[in-house]
């Protein structure tokens, strides 16, 4: 059980670097932030899966939790802001 | 009950993987987001599915049905915000090129 989770953790952090080549070339700005919200959403998976590995989620758990909050509101006020520039960064 | 979470993560790790793919090879950042907001919506539920069965029943689980909840209303709300954002600033969508038709 604990290496599947270990297997599936490594795999979703291999697509956690497509997500990066997104950030890196994204034409515009909206992209960029497309992939930082998508890596905040596999960070909280990963982290859960990395409490399986260990055999504790009941720790982990809570570190996810306050992981997709921080990141969800990140990514809210971050769009809001691009919102209300002028014109297109 | 190892076999569904292990059908689970597989299901979950193949729908993550379907919305990257989509993030490569979609043509602008409309059809993007939309990749991205739904298949993973999909895949991160099918995984901490995976999780919570894995650990039985207990308060564990709740916290675990909560950071599900919380990841199945956040993450189309945060993918919508940006999809406003980039219309009201003016992103062009992609549109077929006349002259090289594909």
């Amino acid at each position: 059980m604990s290496t599947l989770f270990l297997v599936a953790a490594g795999l979703l952090l291999a697509l956690a670097l497509v997500y990066v080549h997104r950030i890196v070339v994204g034409p515009t700005v909206f992209d960029r932030l497309l992939g930082v919200n998508a890596i905040g959403t596999k960070t909280t998976v990963v982290l859960l899966l990395t409490g399986g590995v260990f055999g504790r989620v009941e720790m982990f758990v809570d570190i996810a939790l306050g992981y997709a909050l921080l990141s969800f509101i990140g990514s809210l006020a971050a769009a809001r802001y691009f919102e209300r520039t002028e014109s297109l960064p | 009950m190892s076999v569904l979470v292990g059908l689970a993560l597989l299901a979950g790790v193949f729908f993550q993987a379907v919305a990257a793919l989509g993030v490569v090879r979609m043509p602008d950042i409309y059809t993007r987001l939309h990749a991205v907001s739904k298949a993973e919506t999909l895949g991160v539920l099918l995984t901490l599915t995976a999780i919570g069965l894995s650990t039985g029943l207990s308060l564990t689980t709740v916290k675990l049905a909560f950071v599900a909840s919380f990841l199945f209303l956040a993450t189309p709300t945060a993918t919508h915000a940006i999809t406003r954002a980039a219309l009201r600033l003016g992103v062009p969508p992609w549109r077929r090129s006349p002259e090289r038709p594909r």
